[in-house]
């Protein structure tokens, strides 16, 4: 009788247990496709602005199409990317950050434009809107590694690999300019 | 990563629970004083920390920015602030944009205030905007965040609104205690119960006047502890120490004092409004950490991550008890480094100082010379001027003590 009330009392508990980490890891992924949909909004309003910003740069550096060209051409390839593709989707991003990166030294040789109002406001929006993107990608890559701990650590990837849980995929930065750690000298 | 902001959490609410004990045996000894009930004391005492904390959580936030003078901004009044507020927002995993409003005021400052993450508003002065540059602008504003999604603006709140109360009551009681017991008024109904009275009369006066004391210590302790943790939060968001390090630094230099601030609002503030110049506020009667050590902190840590921070805390404090307990801060290291990301572009260009330096000093050689002064320099890196009335032929430098020969000299 003894015997099956403690048999009892752990199943109930493992039962428990159970519940509470499955609705912990759909919380994480639910966390972490949030995030993905968080950098995804990012990602449309710098395409929205390259069109805006290419037009307002086109007048004054006509010495620059190359640059320009490469620019929408990295935007127009990574907007036909699937959005579920996430290796080939952030190699693409990374070119176009690097591209625009580019466009934008660049305009340093043309006080002209940096004293256009229009091209101020655009700068401001995309400089943020870079920022933006490697929050959110940040952001996200934390909630891939929080389920993915989850997912592997014991005694929750029981339950994990019981319900089919798979580890999630971190967004690479590909572009190894990006990847540079700052160069700090501390006196 | 946010295991040890509960763990901490956690101790700021046993803290918080020493208040309140506090004040519950202020209430007793009130009651059993005033009323030979210790019952009604603790009613009273309860009563009124009661209406306070209301007030407080339903109307402290808009009380506060009507007070400062507070005016809401729109994405279009200033893009820039609103897009590093929406970035940190990113950055913190927050679910919705905090309301930003702007005091106009040149010293250099922030708020965040918000009852829950859901209602929070992040506040700076003109000042700031106009002094710090985007980088160290997001450090700030990343702080705050922190306070919110930390939800230290409520804990602080509620704490704030703990100490007034036992402070209110003590005080009242010791004035009645005082003037109005000596007057003998109360006793008439007590018939003297001999030593025990006196006994309670002792402890009574006793607590009276070091609850308040006590609170207050309580306090700081607690607002100093999540400044700490909303510095390393910030860290962790920007993935740019130097930020904050640079716009604390910025902020300790700027002498103006924000008018509208009061105590009671201190520890909302970045800094502290009220610290003085020249003074070390690492004693126990501070809101806020000396920027001195915030600013070296933040200057050590060698990655982004808690962890990091929590090292550069440990090794600046001497080897003291870190921001979090160890095992909160296991996984953030297993998790790898957060690593540091390169200052802005805007940062880079605005370095302009230095060579500013250099210009002054080159004007002002020049002033000299034009006035027939003779400039020496000595081995030890130091500039004299000496004066064309100077008849000698050497000088002894006041730095190092050398005797220099002055070239020229009659």
């Amino acid at each position: 009788m003894f015997a099956i009330y403690i048999v009892g009392a752990i199943v109930v508990i493992l039962i428990i247990f159970f519940i509470a980490t499955y609705n912990r890891l759909i919380g994480l992924r639910n966390r972490l496709r949030n995030a993905w949909a968080q950098i995804d909004v990012q990602l449309k309003r710098r395409y929205d602005l390259i069109p805006n910003l290419i037009e307002t740069v086109k007048g004054y550096m006509k010495h620059e199409r190359g640059t320009l060209e490469a620019v929408t051409k990295a935007r127009n390839l990574a907007q036909s990317l699937s959005t579920t593709d996430v290796g080939a989707r952030s190699k693409a991003e990374g070119e176009l950050s690097s591209a625009l990166a580019r466009l934008l030294v660049v305009v340093e040789n043309y006080p002209d434009l940096k004293a256009n109002q229009n091209f101020l406001a655009l700068q401001e929006e995309l400089t943020s809107t870079e920022n933006k993107i490697g929050f959110s990608r940040q952001y996200y890559n934390d909630s891939v590694l929080r389920m993915n701990n989850k997912v592997q650590m014991f005694p929750s990837n029981v339950v994990a690999s019981m319900t089919g849980f798979k580890l999630g995929e971190f967004f690479e930065v590909t572009v190894t300019e990006e990847r540079e750690a700052p160069k700090v000298s501390f006196k | 990563m946010w295991e040890q902001i509960s763990a901490n959490r956690w101790r700021s609410v046993v803290l918080t629970a020493g208040m309140g004990i506090l004040l519950l045996l202020i209430g007793y000894f009130l009651g059993l004083y005033f009323f030979e009930n210790a019952i009604i004391g603790l009613i009273i005492a309860l009563a009124v920390w009661g209406i306070m904390s209301l007030i407080a959580y339903f109307q402290g936030d808009s009380l506060l920015l009507a007070v400062s003078r507070a005016r809401k901004i729109g994405r279009d009044d200033n893009p820039r602030l609103y897009n590093i507020v929406e970035e940190m927002k990113i950055a913190s995993g927050l679910e919705k944009m905090p309301d930003i409003y702007i005091i106009d005021d040149p010293a250099l400052n922030a708020f965040a205030t918000g009852r829950d993450p859901n209602k929070a508003s992040v506040t700076v002065t003109s000042g700031l905007l106009a002094k710090l540059n985007r980088d160290e602008l997001q450090g700030v504003i990343g702080h705050e965040m922190a306070h919110i999604k930390n939800r230290d603006v409520l804990l602080m709140a509620m704490c704030a609104v703990m100490l007034g109360t036992i402070v209110i009551l003590a005080w009242y009681a010791t004035r009645v205690l005082f003037f109005g017991g000596m007057a003998g008024g109360r006793r008439s109904s007590g018939g003297g119960g001999g030593q025990g009275q006196i006994i309670i009369l002792a402890v009574g006066i006793f607590l009276m006047i070091l609850a308040p004391i006590l609170a207050q210590v309580i306090y700081f302790a607690v607002s100093r502890k999540r400044e700490y943790l909303a510095d390393a939060s910030s860290a962790l968001y920007t993935r740019y120490p130097e930020g904050l390090a640079s716009a604390l630094e910025e902020i300790s230099a700027s002498p103006i004092q924000l008018k509208s601030a009061n105590q009671a609002t201190a520890p909302m503030y970045t800094i502290n409004p009220f610290r003085q110049k020249g003074r070390a506020a690492s004693n126990l009667t501070s809101t806020h950490p000396p920027i001195s050590e915030r600013v070296r902190i933040l200057r050590a840590m060698s990655g982004a991550s808690l962890a990091d921070y929590d090292r550069a805390y440990r090794e600046a404090r001497g080897g003291k008890a870190g921001i979090a307990p160890a095992s909160a801060l296991a996984l953030d290291k297993v998790a790898g480094a957060a690593a540091l990301r390169a200052p802005s572009p805007e940062a880079k260009t605005a370095e302009k100082s230095p060579q500013k330096v250099e210009r002054a000093r080159e004007t002002s050689d020049m002033m000299w010379r034009l006035n027939d002064y003779k400039t020496v320099h000595c081995p030890c890196g130091t500039k004299l001027r000496v004066s064309p009335e100077f008849r000698g032929n050497s000088v002894k430098c006041p730095h190092c003590g050398q005797t220099l020969a002055v070239k020229g000299s009659t």
